[in-house]
């Protein structure tokens, strides 16, 4: 008999495991299926900073939420409603995060003494392996739909045919995981079978083992009596145009890769391996085809110099990064700012300080980046709002690099990362086109033998317009010049220790990067009533939990207004405007208040920060609450959200 | 892990020298030419100007277009040398300099990229950039100024200063036991090392050539004299009674025999109680088919090592000089040239352009169509 299907407009699935469970191949399997079904979705991974700590314990808890819903969403959700829990220290480490009558999926193969103690269960908390029956009600998953499943052991009867060890059979269990999880809401497996062919194709015993036991979770779902329903999740509609799901690091790399095809430049991308940013190193590495060299350093001040090095020979000259990295290009950053040679620094930041917390999303970067060098060494500074954003955030970094000859630092982090979202694929003609005008002549007449004027070149006689200087690569014939980290002459370009000479060139300096800020479009300004007295401005990968947190508010009938700013630096020319038509300006960061500290500072405006640093994005919920506050202090009026959907349900 | 076959396409597998894909100047030029308008402002009696006087009428022997020279610097006083040159160049930040050349060699085969740099830029702050370059074999040519003295910051003692030196931040002795840069080289697995000294021109200027028709990184030590800080440092190697018990010249093919007479020569030490390196014997005692013939091209470094072990760490009284080590190793830039030139060639026909291979990255994968 077929089973029921009951209609949902979205669901958050956690998937947990131990460190080598493969919970992150099982997460993104499921993203992909539900992408190619057409969900709109957001994931969040999140994994320890040891490839394998110890097994079975709580730090070695590894997982992958993925929300996915039938409308527009912007966050991987604040609670899961599914958790797929491998283990006893998955379980433990996860279930706090769980909203009550959460479901709960339980692999009880691990739930074993040892195992159980490993995670710190004094008794197993499983329904039916209580001593005491009678105290099942004071379970600690008393208030979930607990399905236990032998998941282990079903894997290793589905595939006991190949052959394989026990320990190899055993290792298919996520795939059965991932076929059960799939059948109960109805997601294509053409894409996963045909992962795995691929994946595997070396190997044909874990092919076909993998397949099988993701076929064999997908069929006991299908007969089992222990699930009484499965759930459709309908796709969501979305603009026309052919779409894929992508990570922000994979859309960053392909920004790059893009910039290099619309400049016309060679990429030279100077790395050192550093979490979370290692992955553009190692897709960027793959497109040698697009003119991409890849230099891995003996370290990050070695990568940004080859980039450098390379800028001045006339490529586009890119260091990938998070914030320890930096630190360590410091100086380098500010030798390009000096000799005014375009580069992108890309800092995919993560909590700190010091090393902190390598796997964890963070926006405390900000002034590091902003201010994070010896002098006056002003950078612009351009961030993305969501992983597909990284694309083209990645290509306006270059473009103000380009344009401006100068080093431009691209804020990403952990979250945008590693996380994923369906991306519209843009047309290759909507993309902006770079000009790197080099120089190809001279550019000064300089009084020569006599009274002869003679044809020079001047590396520092700037652009009217941009301020910026000429780009003359080595091998141009008659424009030979010096650059270097010492003071420059105005124009001429020779070593100056004249006081007002560098007086000017600091001012000529900021002047040019303040004049990015003319190249810039009008702030998107979503205030839809035009009512709201409350502002609330973000930066990066709080777009998400900002846009999901006005929703909520404005649903329960509130008036609040958003703008997110991709520029940090320069700010665009209108937003002093923007910030003093509201009564009140909130500023949502994982940080302790630094784009509050820097709007400040720079339009005596009262922002009021809501931070938080917990290495995980804000939750929509909790800002949600904030922002209420705040229109009620400003509009006088009592607020109450209880009554409204949450933060991210169907408009 | 595996490994893969690097095998190279075309003209990459056909072993060039240093300078063969460098634009040649069909004009004569002249070391006025390289000039730049500069005002040189190194201290009187640096041993400085002589370098930069040798490079400057070196390089038009080179008889490459000029505008694809490039010299990069860190800092220092030797430093400031790409300024006094009509080509381009870069002063850059300390000790970062073989990794910006690293950059532009790598970026483009047409230029002939030379480095810049002194015992306390290429060695101590910028020690891991410089081994890094050496095994690399990135094709560059390393001017190493070795004065033993930091000049720059007025008188402390540098990674390569004798133990016990008093400087101004070892009122009582350096406790720092210093390196020898041909050592150093040569553990870092250097194509070519060699050394010479900025007083001898003839020799700085051939030991020069060489480097530069070397493929891939040539170190060269320059002993340099520091006028105001370390004067007299290498005045043995100098002095017409005491260079030649001092220098230890190195010529390919030729045994290694020194002294006023030629009477001194180099053994292999590897008599039971000995160091297994080499050692200087007087050539009567030894007989002259003992002395050891010298082999720049061996691919063993060890020889060359164990000779590179007779320059004193102290005081300098006894020096090898000239070219210890010149052999042929792929070079880090060609390398990962062919490989991006191998993938972009097509696999059949023209080459689709760049936009329409990039729409295809873009849409590769796991797609879904809204209409």
């Amino acid at each position: 008999m077929p089973k029921q299907v009951q209609q949902l407009d979205r669901v958050i699935i956690r998937f947990a495991g131990d460190s080598g469970d493969g919970m992150q191949l099982t997460g993104d399997r499921f993203t992909q299926e539900s992408a190619v079904f057409g969900n709109d979705l957001v994931t969040l991974p999140n994994f320890p900073a040891e490839i394998r700590a110890p097994q079975g314990t709580l730090p070695g808890v590894s997982s992958f939420q993925v929300h996915i819903a039938d409308h527009d969403i912007l966050t991987p959700g604040d609670a899961p409603d599914v958790l797929v829990a491998m283990n006893p220290a998955a379980l433990k480490a996860n279930l706090g995060d769980l909203p009550k009558g959460a479901a709960i999926i339980v692999d009880t193969h691990d739930f074993t003494p040892r195992n159980l103690q490993k995670a710190g269960y004094a008794e197993s908390p499983l329904p039916g392996d209580s001593a005491d029956p009678a105290g099942a009600a004071d379970s600690p998953l008393a208030d979930y739909q607990v399905h236990t499943l032998d998941l282990t052991g079903m894997t290793v009867e589905a595939v006991k045919e190949f052959g394989l060890s026990r320990k190899d059979a055993a290792r298919a269990k996520n795939m059965f995981a991932l076929g059960l999880v799939s059948w109960m809401y109805g997601r294509p497996t053409e894409p996963t079978t045909a992962f795995l062919e691929k994946r595997f194709a070396k190997v044909p015993p874990i092919r076909d083992a993998n397949i099988a036991a993701f076929t064999a979770g997908w069929n006991f779902g299908e007969t089992t009596e222990a699930f009484v329903s499965s759930y459709e999740i309908k796709p969501a509609p979305m603009a026309p145009g052919t779409y894929r799901n992508i990570t922000g690091n994979l859309a960053l790399a392909y920004g790059i890769v893009a910039a290099g095809v619309r400049s016309g430049l060679p990429v030279f991308l100077g790395s050192y391996p550093i979490t979370p940013a290692s992955d553009i190193l190692h897709e960027l590495s793959k497109h040698k085809a697009f003119g991409v060299t890849t230099f891995q350093a003996e370290d990050e001040i070695a990568g940004i110099g080859g980039a450098i090095g390379a800028a001045f020979a006339g490529s586009l000259g890119v260091t990938t990064t998070s914030g320890p990295g930096i630190a360590l290009k410091s100086e380098s950053i500010g030798l390009a700012v000096m000799t005014e040679l375009p580069l992108v620094v890309v800092d995919v930041q993560r909590g700190g300080p010091s090393t902190g917390l390598p796997t964890k999303t963070e926006q405390a970067d900000l002034l590091q980046a902003m201010y994070g060098r010896n002098g006056e060494a002003p950078v612009p500074i351009v961030a993305p709002a969501s992983p597909g954003d990284c694309f083209d955030a990645a290509l306006e970094a270059a473009r103000i690099a380009i344009t401006y000859r100068t080093p431009v630092m691209l804020l990403s982090d952990g979250y945008l990362a590693n996380g994923s979202e369906p991306w519209r694929i843009p047309e290759i003609s909507e993309l902006p086109s770079i000009d790197p005008a080099f120089a190809t002549g001279p550019n000064h007449a300089s009084a020569g033998a006599g009274s002869d004027e003679q044809d020079s070149f001047w590396p520092y006689l700037r652009d009217e317009q941009t301020l910026a200087r000429p780009w003359a690569v080595p091998g141009t014939p008659g424009l030979e010049h010096r650059i270097g980290g010492l003071e420059k002459g105005d124009g001429h370009g020779n070593i100056s220790y004249d006081p007002a000479n560098h007086d000017l060139m600091v001012r000529t300096r900021a002047a040019k990067v303040a004049r990015v800020a003319d190249s810039l479009p009008p702030l998107e300004i979503d205030d839809p009533s035009g009512q709201a007295r409350v502002l609330v401005v973000g930066w990066g990968s709080t777009y998400g939990p900002i846009g999901a947190a006005i929703r909520q508010v404005r649903k329960a009938g509130y008036h609040v207004a958003q703008v997110h700013l991709r520029h940090l630096n320069p700010f665009p020319n209108d937003l002093g405007e923007i910030l003093t038509a509201y009564d009140k300006v909130l500023v949502p960061e994982m940080n302790l208040g630094q784009l509050s500290q820097l709007l400040r500072a720079r339009y005596l405006v009262d922002a009021i920060g809501f931070n938080v640093v917990r290495g995980l994005p804000i939750k929509a919920a909790e800002l949600a609450e904030v922002i209420g506050q705040l229109v009620a202090a400003a509009e006088g009026v009592i607020v109450d959200l209880s009554t409204a959907p949450d933060e991210e349900a169907r408009s | 892990m595996t490994t893969a076959d690097l095998g190279l396409p075309g003209h990459f597998a056909e072993s060039h020298g240093g300078i063969d894909l460098v634009p040649t100047s069909d004009a004569p030029q002249n070391a006025k030419e390289y000039s730049s308008d500069q005002e040189v402002r190194w201290c009187p009696g640096c041993g400085d100007y002589a370098v930069l006087k040798a490079v400057q009428g070196f390089l038009p022997d080179l008889g490459l277009r000029r505008e694809n020279i490039v010299f990069i610097s860190g800092i220092g006083c030797s430093s400031r040398f790409p300024y006094y040159l009509d080509t381009y160049g870069m002063h850059s930040i300390h000790g970062r300099a073989p990794s910006i050349a690293t950059g532009i060699a790598t970026a483009r085969p047409d230029l002939s990229v030379w480095v810049v740099t002194g015992d306390g830029d290429a060695l101590s702050i910028g020690g891991n950039h410089l081994i890094h370059a050496l095994r690399r074999n990135v094709n560059m040519t390393i001017l190493l100024f070795n004065n033993r003295i930091y000049g720059l910051t007025k008188g402390q003692y540098s990674p390569t200063s004798e133990a016990g030196k008093v400087t101004k931040s070892t009122p009582v002795g350096s406790v720092d036991h210093p390196f020898n840069p041909v050592s150093l080289a040569l553990g870092a697995e250097a194509t070519f090392v060699a050394r010479t000294v900025d007083s001898d021109r003839k020799h700085l200027t051939s030991v020069l050539s060489a480097a530069a028709a070397h493929r891939g990184t040539s170190l060269v030590e320059i002993y340099q004299n520091c006028p105001i800080f370390n004067d007299g440092a290498f005045d043995d190697l100098k002095g017409p009674d005491t260079k030649a018990d001092a220098i230890i010249p190195l010529i390919h093919g030729e045994p290694i025999r020194f002294g006023k007479d030629r009477e001194k020569g180099l053994v292999r030490d590897t008599a039971p109680g000995g160091t297994g390196g080499v050692k200087v014997v007087p050539v009567a005692e030894a007989g002259e088919e003992a002395i050891l013939v010298h082999d720049a091209h061996n691919p063993d470094p060890t020889t060359a090592f164990a000779i590179s072990r007779l320059t004193d760490a102290g005081v300098l009284h006894q020096s090898p000089i000239g070219i210890f080590r010149q052999v042929e190793r792929p070079t880090y830039d060609d390398l990962a040239r062919a490989q991006v030139a191998t993938a972009q060639q097509p696999t059949e026909g023209d080459a689709p352009a760049p936009e329409d291979r990039l729409a295809a990255l873009l849409g590769a994968g796991d797609t879904w169509t809204v209409l």
